[in-house]
């Protein structure tokens, strides 16, 4: 798309554009590219001779049980992290959007945990469910005589990471979804009280579907969140243990990578994660067309 | 609402309560933590009083993790990135709307292909590429055997190695993350909607497409910017990942990764109370940022076209 009055200009579209072009050249498809590359060969552990290995490292990649696990974990994982968050924004929101006073307050009081990094929520969550010095490690085993202790039990630490994944979200899906229900005509939610629908009938009948497009929207942000994003959460909280229990696709990239220095498998694991958001970009783009013609 | 629920109202209002409790409680927990002194801090359970060692918590906190250094470094980080992202995607912009020349198309694919690419999916190669900026056309050098035609020409042995490296610098942890299509993509959105009459007027007058950028587009994207402003900001202090790898001189990197030195080990003693402290000093300025410009941060996150 472009406006129909242009400016004519011989040379200055193109130096408003480099420099973007540039950053992206630089910093995106060189080294995609390289990427690439890299994911079809073999160096031997000095980093002096590569040999073009073809597919090799991807097949080796899908034949590995750790990394199966990894993607297993990962599934898990972002789907536990994206129904927490979102079904805890979606509860939050409608309550927020029933309140008639102290609106612009209950926003403030809700809003900015988005602003906090997910390593430093992984700290505050790690310190709260801490095992011996943690609060509700006490009090789980005072009451229900549950041991918990997600320094040396697998399922544990992953609930753990999932809270603090989960929480620094709820704020995020929280905004979209307040405003989501503002764009709702409220004559719709009038006609059906005078039909004598419920408010909880009503919140199914026509919030909910009217909702449907900010549901998916979020969805698919918070699953991207929490393939990625939430890199700096397993790694103050658990780097991935105990026993490769929340070792999730991004942080195995880094581990084998930086610390197994492991290039060819690393890079090949890169390609895969990369085809899958781009798979996602695709999909939200049919998506979002969609819509465009329901609203006309 | 529309009829009086009176029951349901105040349901309302305690799971409200209750929410903002459940949303605040890490927080609340943090700063009580931050007040108490270590023999506190380590019992269990832990006081749930407040106690008055705050500010001595805190000074621990930024001397021990050299919080100033890193503070410092984390804004530079935060300003380069909204700084450089929001000029670069600007003038990018403008220039795929507001101008018809032969490579637009070209141009918009190339830089909409990594709209959702985030920088955790591509680290090895992107590092290396940091690692020696130069490594492209060292690449082309060597596949052209520059070097022996260099050398046939001079006569002797000739070894040319391109090297400029970006680690542990301030362009190392910026640049990279300039490299988004998610702004230009924003102000591309914004510009279409301008209405053609502002362009047509401004030509009209004899303003250049300069002109009519500065005087005419600047000022009304300012909600815009300022929406962007805080999105990027926090985006940019919050980088976990690649300051990880970019940084190796903790005089370098930033405050979200320094603060991983605050936090007890298995055999230290728990000082939970100072890393509390730390990770409050940390988290700070973006929730400042968050909550002082409000309603141009939901505004521009929300409806980023209007």
């Amino acid at each position: 798309m472009i406006k129909r009055s242009v400016f004519t200009n011989r040379k200055l579209p193109y130096l408003l554009i480099l420099p973007q072009i540039l950053v992206t050249v630089t910093f995106f498809y060189w080294p995609a590219a390289q990427g690439l590359f890299q994911s079809l060969m073999i160096s031997d552990p000095f980093g002096l001779h590569n040999t073009f290995v073809w597919f090799d490292n991807f097949i080796a990649l899908f034949k590995d049980p750790l990394y199966l696990k990894s993607v297993v974990i990962t599934l898990t994982f972002s789907a536990c992290t994206a129904f927490v968050s979102i079904s805890m924004g979606l509860f939050i929101a409608t309550m927020a959007n029933r309140a008639l006073r102290f609106k612009a307050f209950i926003r403030t009081m809700l809003i900015w945990p988005y602003a906090v990094a997910p390593a430093i929520s992984g700290i505050l969550w790690l310190f709260l469910l801490h095992p011996s010095y943690g609060v509700v490690a006490l009090a789980l085993k005072r009451w229900f005589g549950f041991e918990w202790n997600p320094v040396l039990v697998g399922h544990d630490a992953m609930i753990m990471v999932i809270l603090a994944s989960a929480w620094k979200q709820v704020s995020y899906n929280f905004v979209f979804f307040m405003a989501g229900m503002q764009a709702i005509p409220h004559s719709l939610i009038e006609a059906a009280s005078m039909d004598g629908a419920s408010p909880f009938r009503r919140f199914w009948a026509i919030t909910l579907p009217l909702l449907s497009p900010t549901l998916f929207f979020v969805t698919v942000m918070n699953i991207i969140y929490a393939f990625f994003e939430t890199f700096g959460v397993i790694h103050t909280v658990t780097q991935g243990g105990p026993g490769g229990a929340t070792n999730i696709l991004v942080y195995k990239v880094y581990q084998d990578g930086f610390i197994g220095l492991n290039l060819g498998s690393s890079a090949a694991q890169s390609i895969v994660l990369m085809s899958l958001i781009i798979l996602i970009t695709v999909l939200q783009f049919k998506y979002v067309e969609r819509k465009v013609q329901y609203t006309g | 609402m529309v009829e009086k629920t009176p029951i349901l109202d105040a349901f309302t209002y305690i799971f409200l309560m209750v929410g903002i409790i459940i949303v605040g409680s890490p927080i609340i927990y943090a700063i009580i933590a931050a007040t108490l002194p270590i023999e506190d801090v380590s019992r269990v359970p832990m006081p749930l009083i407040p106690g008055d060692q705050f500010w001595v918590n805190m000074r621990a906190a930024w001397d021990k993790g050299d919080l100033g250094t890193q503070l410092f470094n984390s804004f530079i980080m935060a300003s380069g990135i909204t700084i450089g992202k929001i000029t670069v995607s600007m003038l990018g912009a403008f220039s795929i709307v507001y101008f018809d020349y032969r490579f637009r198309t070209l141009a918009f694919v190339t830089v909409f292909c990594t709209l959702m690419l985030p920088v955790e999916v591509r680290i090895l190669p992107t590092y290396e590429m940091a690692a020696n900026l130069f490594g492209p056309l060292q690449s082309i050098w060597d596949l052209l055997h520059l070097n022996s035609v260099m050398s046939w020409f001079a006569n002797h042995e000739v070894d040319v190695s391109l090297n400029f490296s970006l680690l542990d610098s301030y362009g190392g942890l910026i640049f990279p993350l300039v490299a988004s299509a998610t702004c230009t993509f924003l102000f591309r959105q914004f510009f279409l909607t301008v209405p053609e009459e502002l362009c047509e007027a401004a030509k009209m007058d004899g303003a250049s497409a300069m002109t009519f950028f500065r005087k005419i587009l600047l000022p009304i994207s300012k909600t815009n910017m300022a929406a962007l402003v805080v999105i990027e900001f926090v985006y940019g202090w919050n980088q976990y990942l690649w300051p990880l790898l970019i940084t190796t001189n903790p005089k370098m990197t930033t405050a979200v990764i320094g603060l991983q030195n605050l936090i007890p080990q298995a055999d230290d003693l728990p000082f939970w109370n100072v890393a509390m402290a730390g990770a409050l000093i940390v988290m700070a300025p973006p929730i400042l940022v968050v909550l002082l410009m409000q309603r141009w941060f939901v505004k521009g996150l929300v409806d980023p076209e209007k």
